[in-house]
């Protein structure tokens, strides 16, 4: 579910680091600047891997920090299509079940990939797999802070970027702040025998 | 910023482990003093990705172990990303090979899917949930005899 990405970046180095080794310095400006976040259409960066290059640093007239380009690679997490993962449920809600991995949260499994055929309980707020055997209905739940296995069926990253103030006369001061939309998203999938809560499965 | 190549190469859950234990050590090494608020989503993602990985069963993975794995998977002609996945997850079952194999019907018999598990779970230690388990049944089994 991890992958390395080779990038190049301009980093700037103030001048009271300048006691410090360049490499530590890079590498602790390139880990403020990207982990933990998300790099659209890359997915969430998590730690620098290492450095692979170091171009000549130059200090520019009237800014005495140093300006170095740096070729490096970054661990981020990007699982590819069909991957299966394991993580853990977050809630329920009309929109499907919501699954959270402790370091990424945004991952859906909508309503037409549970196992089949499912139910939204509204009483108790979560989804039921009404599993059918010869002895009649078995109605299994799936509570939040169950591990369940998914398979990844779709992605998208929406590019969060501020937009100008052209929008400036529509939104008022009176008017709720913007819905925060995740920058990426992940879609899941249980219809699959072997996915699905990891109780399950398991042979007892 | 620049990306140069979003895809250069696969990492297994146990190299992204041994990476952030690694960064873990060297950062409390240097001392607390540099601990400002600009690494606290450094702090945030290690420490979450840390503890994510640490209840599956790459934790107590080897470089060894994996080499193993790996020149042991030869003869069973899978894709990298198949690899990759059994390698991650260990699993026990058909039906998980099924799941992480594609169309495992047609490429590998029963006995292959045999061989496959056979192999996974000599060579893959177990998970932390694995172990307890199996501390679990011994004393389960236990408690069965008198009865």
């Amino acid at each position: 579910m991890f992958v390395l990405v080779e990038m190049v970046d301009t980093v700037r180095i103030p001048p009271w680091q300048f006691e410090r080794k360049l490499n530590d310095s890079i590498a602790e400006e390139l880990n403020k600047k990207l982990a933990n976040k998300v790099v659209y259409n890359v997915g969430l960066c998590i730690c620098l891997f290492d450095i692979t290059k170091l171009e000549d640093a130059y200090v520019f007239p009237g800014d005495g920090a140093s300006h170095t380009k740096v070729h490096f690679r970054y661990v981020v997490f990007h699982p590819f299509l069909d991957e299966i993962l394991i993580g853990k449920i977050k809630g329920c809600s009309p929109e499907g079940v919501h699954v959270s991995l402790g370091f990424f949260d945004d991952i859906l499994i909508p309503p037409e990939s549970l196992q089949q055929p499912a139910k939204f309980d509204e009483a108790e707020q979560v989804w039921v797999w009404e599993y059918e055997t010869e002895e009649g209905a078995h109605d299994l739940y799936m509570d939040t802070g169950e591990e369940i296995r998914f398979r990844v069926v779709d992605e998208s990253f929406v590019d969060t970027s501020p937009t100008g103030p052209s929008s400036a006369e529509a939104t008022s001061s009176s008017e709720e702040l913007p819905k925060k939309e995740a920058p990426y998203t992940l879609v899941g999938s249980i219809s699959e025998p072997g996915l699905g809560l990891l109780s399950w499965w398991t042979s007892s | 910023m620049e990306v140069k190549d979003a895809n250069s190469a696969l990492l297994s859950n146990y190299e992204v482990f041994q990476l952030l234990t690694d960064l873990k050590e060297q950062r409390k090494e240097s001392g607390k003093n540099k601990h400002n608020s600009g690494q606290q989503n450094l702090n945030t993602i290690t420490y979450e990705t840390l503890k994510y990985i640490s209840k599956t069963p790459c934790r107590h993975q080897s470089p060894e172990i994996v080499r193993e794995f790996l020149t042991a998977m030869k003869s069973h002609k899978l894709t990298k990303a198949e690899k990759l996945q059994l390698l991650n997850h260990r699993p026990m079952t058909a039906v998980e090979i099924q799941l992480m194999v594609e169309e495992s019907e047609e490429r590998l018999t029963e006995e292959q899917i045999e061989a496959l598990l056979h192999t996974v779970t000599s060579i893959l230690p177990a998970g932390p949930e694995a172990e307890q388990k199996k501390n679990m049944d011994d004393v389960t089994m236990d408690e069965e005899d008198p009865a």
